[in-house]
């Protein structure tokens, strides 16, 4: 039991707590991102105006309780949607609201067929969803999901064709760093198209 | 025997002084990207529907989320709600959102976003109720919990 200068401590057992706080680390790791369709509700209002808007510019969306889709009244499949809400709000057959101080002016970026029939302008375009309470989630989520892409591809034909970028690489770069050209290029963009979707009480 | 030592001789054992380090730097990894569950579900795991234009929720803090989904009991129908580990009416949103509210300095407050994490056979019915809710309280960012995928076909 003689010493022999201080002894070494073995490092052989290091691994094995490395391994024991590593294997707690993967059981409790969750990396999941969450990530989703973002929506803006629209605000309260106690007595809201009486608009009155022309059926023309509404784009009807109804789905029952059985999860079939009415659009203007014909039957519908879900991926069917985005290209018809896109040919609704790229029509441009008419003129746009007038408001702060600028006159009311055709749609000069719009590249529909220009229908008398459809909506006027994408400023004017509303989209309307209607439900039934007993509608599956799933579907309601396609369906957002499916006009959220109808404004997004609007939105990136016209940065194409305007800035030479797509409009998700803009706002990455917006993202990353928020400059104000970068700003205004985006805002030009959204209010070029602008999300107006309404959704009505649901059917009981 | 001395046949055998000899042999033994010729094949070094691996090192193992490195399995430590390596170790070590497995378990720095999974602790920087460990999030610790915070909530039990009390409801049935909700399957997310899938979506394709999604966006990613930034500031995690300042999300709260609620989850929708079927009772863990076979026998209760309807769709349940849950937040903070336990199951609450429709009714009870608002004083969740104040509770959410109180913990967070004011002026976040009008960046707080609330996830709906809801099962893809949950009714649109009780999705509209949160949403009437939340609209009453002014917390008006929402954004409907999916996976992204482009596949539509297994939502319905």
């Amino acid at each position: 039991m003689s010493r022999r200068g201080s002894g070494e401590f073995s490092a052989s057992s290091m691994a094995d707590i490395a391994f024991l706080l590593l294997i707690f680390f993967l059981v409790t790791t969750t990396m999941d991102v969450d990530s989703g369709i973002a929506r803006k509700l629209p605000e309260k209002v106690d007595n809201p105006p009486d608009v009155v808007i022309k059926e023309k510019n509404v784009l009807d969306i109804v789905v029952n309780r059985s999860n079939q889709l009415l659009v203007e009244n014909e039957f519908v499949e879900v991926t069917d949607i985005k290209r018809l809400a896109m040919d609704f709000i790229d029509n441009g057959g008419g003129e746009s609201v007038a408001k702060d101080g600028k006159p009311a002016a055709p749609c000069d970026y719009c590249n529909g067929a220009k229908d008398p029939e459809s909506s006027d302008h994408p400023s004017k375009a509303i989209i309307s969803l209607q439900s039934d309470r007993g509608t599956t989630y799933g579907m309601y989520v396609s369906i957002q999901n499916e006009i959220e892409g109808a404004y997004n591809e609007l939105r990136n034909k016209l940065a194409l064709k305007k800035y030479r970028r797509s409009y998700k690489d803009l706002l990455d770069d917006y993202k990353d760093n928020g400059t104000k050209s970068l700003k205004e290029k985006v805002d030009f963009l959204k209010d070029s198209y602008p999300q107006i979707i309404s959704e009505p009480e649901p059917i009981k | 025997m001395s046949k055998f030592k000899k042999r033994k001789k010729g094949l070094p054992a691996i090192s193992t002084a490195s399995l430590p380090d390596i170790v070590f730097m497995l378990l720095f990894f999974f602790m920087v990207s460990t999030t610790m569950r915070e909530t039990d579900l009390v409801i049935k795991k909700p399957v997310l529907p899938s979506a394709s234009e999604v966006k990613k929720l930034e500031h995690k803090s300042l999300v709260s989320t609620i989850y929708v989904g079927k009772s863990k009991n076979e026998r209760i129908s309807g769709d349940k709600i849950q937040v903070n580990d336990k199951i609450i009416d429709v009714k009870d949103i608002p004083s969740f959102i104040f509770s959410e509210r109180a913990i967070r300095k004011e002026e976040e407050v009008k960046f707080m976003t609330t996830s709906i994490k809801a099962d893809k056979q949950a009714n649109v019915g009780t999705i509209l109720d949160i949403k009437e809710q939340l609209r009453d309280i002014n917390a008006l960012k929402i954004s409907f919990s999916t996976t992204k995928s482009g596949e539509l076909k297994s939502n319905y």
